[in-house]
């Protein structure tokens, strides 16, 4: 059997989860469920070292014992109807044919450049890109640059990463966290030396000759006094996981007066529960910025953190998501003012359409002491039919009364005034709606990716074309 | 072949209440009508159900272009026909660049049109002096900030992009002082009178407009009818005498 048939039937097993067949024919592939031995094996199998091995088995104990969530969204998940590792080789060699079939169609019609295709069934891009890959690697490296996958990072640097590895997010941080320190897998490790100024964002398509995503992969950035680096996770390809479920941490270490720009853009399949846990920990004079933009899943639950730690720390919050068909868009941002004269920015902007759910969660706590801090929150929401819901929670928690904190909401659906007058114009009821809600994420369309931004601009039009005449 | 846009007695109404009873009105490309009228009398409603807006219910007679019933025809159809309406309190478009929105519209209209990006905003820059329009107002969302003003010059600017066949233009003199009301005239005049020439039905409350324009015909609505019709006389003896006249004598 050739491996494009042996993948064929990994995937297609994966899907109607028949798995008996392919457990016979497939002995090394994983089973499914979660327990010592399973936890074991990872490990044995990335030849990791001991203290690791050890750390995913107290991560296993603390999954165990921890209570799944008692709010948010519905999340009715069999842990035991789960497989928690794929060998990268067969992830990898995914072929545009083995993507469901609607993710194909949305793609068709989106009309995703060839050469993103050839991306997606792992072909061709790796090549395309090759030589601007090796020239960007090697000035990096030549400036100290560590940008590798986190399962290499541990082999080459293990003291680098155990000394960030589950230190902001601790892995008993909830069940999802201890979950992904039982079983993480791949991800990225960057390390940015003092003083280095990335001027190219980093992003996973650079990342290749190795695994491209995984479903628990656990990504750590650590930027040094004065450092900048962007980092972008996601693109534009359609990300497909043979499973159901993708629960990533990510760590951010912000050192004095350096800048970190974390993107994330997910376009997952409808049938994957994406609940990921991403945090900053930002010191003097530090900056984060967190964007991200939410198109796809069945249910995501994700709320970006920074805990400003040093004075004059600052983070900005940015978030697009849009949720369509039914699907559950639970986001929002924590930010921890732990210094005097720190700063804090969340903006946040949903959609929802065809049945979709959209929530946005905020915490932004200034305690004693910390004086002088700012916080300006904004969370708008944008309804587009009779199905489809927003709920807003803001919570501030305030215990200093120099602090400045700003809060704005707005929960609106498309006029009909607006519509009239655009169709007024010639431009039809479809192209004015889509006109509307882009107007709607204007404000925060130039600060992501260009990439992503069309993207998001032709699955609205899309999306609102399916809408037809219900309006 | 030149635009005709006829009212054949035609009834609407809103929420159960009947607000035009029985308009018959015959509008030719290249002539100019000016419809006036107290408040209330249904002009704006009017201007509204020509170009199809739905919140309105057609309770009797019809609408038709060069004879074609459109009706029933959804409002981007008849624009893309020709028809156009400049809004007397257009609304905003949050996030929604006047550039932006000028160039989609106007590719609409005009799909082969050659000119670049950059000849187009240079051309629609160009426009919008002769409107002595600030030019940052279009990268700025449509009409959102814009003072009373600035709005009813978008409007125009919109109008002389797109070039329709026939106009609607509602009350462009509401809010206008005297200057800003000379200067939106005189611009609306270059659109009108640039070939080929458009057909406009005028709506206004004032004569006050009217001496910069000169219309062909002037139409008197009173309580959802036209009730009498003559020539730009009618609105000199309107500013002298106001509308109590008119009802006195029907």
């Amino acid at each position: 059997m050739d491996k494009g048939d042996k993948i064929k039937g990994l995937i297609a097993e994966n899907v109607n989860g028949d798995n008996i067949i392919t457990r016979a024919r497939y002995p090394h592939i994983f089973e499914e469920g979660l327990n010592k031995s399973v936890v074991e094996e990872i490990s044995e199998i990335k030849g990791e070292p001991e203290w690791m091995r050890r750390f995913r088995l107290r991560a296993l104990e603390i999954f165990n014992s921890k209570p799944m969530p008692n709010w948010g969204p519905p999340l009715d998940i069999d842990f035991n109807k789960i497989r928690y590792y794929i060998l990268p080789d067969e992830v990898k060699a995914r072929r545009w044919e083995d993507l469901p079939e609607e993710i194909r169609e949305t793609y068709e019609k989106l009309g995703v450049p060839e050469m993103e295709r050839k991306y997606l069934s792992g072909s061709v891009a790796q090549l395309d890109s090759e030589g601007v890959y090796a020239n960007i690697k090697k000035k990096f490296e030549e400036k100290g640059v560590i940008f590798l996958d986190s399962d290499s990072a541990l082999k080459r640097y293990p003291d680098l990463f155990k000394e960030y590895f589950f230190k902001i997010v601790p892995v008993m941080d909830s069940k999802f966290s201890a979950l992904n320190g039982a079983v993480w897998s791949g991800g990225s490790f960057i390390y940015v030396p003092e003083n280095v100024q990335i001027d190219l964002p980093l992003m996973t398509y650079f990342r290749m000759n190795m695994q491209q995503e995984g479903q628990f992969e656990h990504t750590i950035i650590i930027a040094e006094k004065g450092s900048y680096v962007s980092y972008i996770e996601g693109c534009t390809a359609p990300i497909y996981n043979v499973t159901s479920l993708h629960s990533a941490v990510v760590e951010v270490y912000v050192k004095e007066n350096a800048h970190v720009k974390f993107t994330t853009v997910q376009n997952w399949s409808r049938d994957i529960l994406n609940l990921s846990t991403e945090r900053a920990r930002v010191e003097r004079g530090g900056r984060m910025e967190w964007v991200s933009g939410s198109l796809g899943s069945k249910i995501t639950m994700l709320y970006p953190s920074s805990y400003l730690v040093g004075e004059g720390a600052s983070a900005s919050h940015l978030s697009i998501s849009l949720a369509s068909d039914f699907t559950w868009k639970d986001n929002g941002s924590k930010v921890i003012h732990f210094a005097p004269r720190t700063s804090s920015k969340i903006i946040s902007k949903s959609i929802s359409l065809k049945g979709g759910t959209t929530v946005f969660r905020g915490l932004v706590r200034i305690p004693k002491g910390s004086v002088d801090c700012v916080s300006h929150v904004q969370c708008d929401a944008l309804i587009l039919d009779e199905n489809s819901r927003n709920f807003t929670f803001p919570h501030n928690e305030v215990y200093e009364e120099t602090a400045t904190v700003t809060h704005e909401a707005t929960a609106g659906k498309i006029g009909d005034e607006q519509l009239f007058y655009i169709m007024s114009r010639g431009l039809t009821e479809d192209d004015a709606r889509s006109m509307i809600v882009l107007g709607f994420l204007d404000d925060v369309m130039k600060e992501i990716p260009l990439e992503f931004s069309l993207e998001l601009n032709r699955l609205i039009k899309l999306k609102i074309a399916e809408m037809g005449g219900t309006g | 072949m030149a635009l005709t846009l006829e009212l054949r007695d035609l009834h609407a109404e809103i929420e159960g209440k009947e607000i035009l009873k029985g308009i018959t009105l015959r509008i030719e490309q290249g002539q100019f009508h000016a419809l006036m009228g107290p408040n209330g009398s249904g002009k704006t409603t009017l201007s509204r159900v020509i170009m199809g807006d739905r919140r309105y219910k057609i309770t009797g007679g019809g609408i038709f272009l060069n004879g074609e019933e459109i009706t029933n025809l959804p409002t981007y159809e008849r624009a893309r026909r020709g028809l156009f309406l400049t809004f007397q309190n257009p609304v905003e478009l949050q996030g929604v660049k006047l550039f932006t929105f000028l160039r989609s519209s106007y590719l609409v209209h005009y799909p082969n049109d050659g000119r670049s990006f950059q000849e187009f905003i240079t051309y629609v820059q160009s426009k919008a002096r002769l409107l002595n329009m600030d030019t940052t107002l279009l990268s700025r969302g449509v009409n959102e900030g814009f003072s009373g003003g600035e709005r009813k010059k978008a409007e125009i600017l919109q109008m002389s992009l797109i070039k329709p066949r026939i106009a609607i233009v509602d009350e462009i003199d509401s809010g206008l002082d005297v200057d800003a009301l000379e200067a939106v005239a005189k611009s609306l005049k270059d659109t009108i009178y640039s070939e080929p020439r458009m057909g406009v039905l005028l709506i206004t409350h004032y004569q006050r407009i009217l001496k910069y324009l000169s219309p062909d015909i002037v139409h008197v609505m009173i309580d959802g009818k036209i009730i009498m019709s003559g020539d730009y006389s009618l609105a000199l003896k309107i500013e002298e005498k106001g509308y109590e006249w008119i009802r006195e004598i029907k």
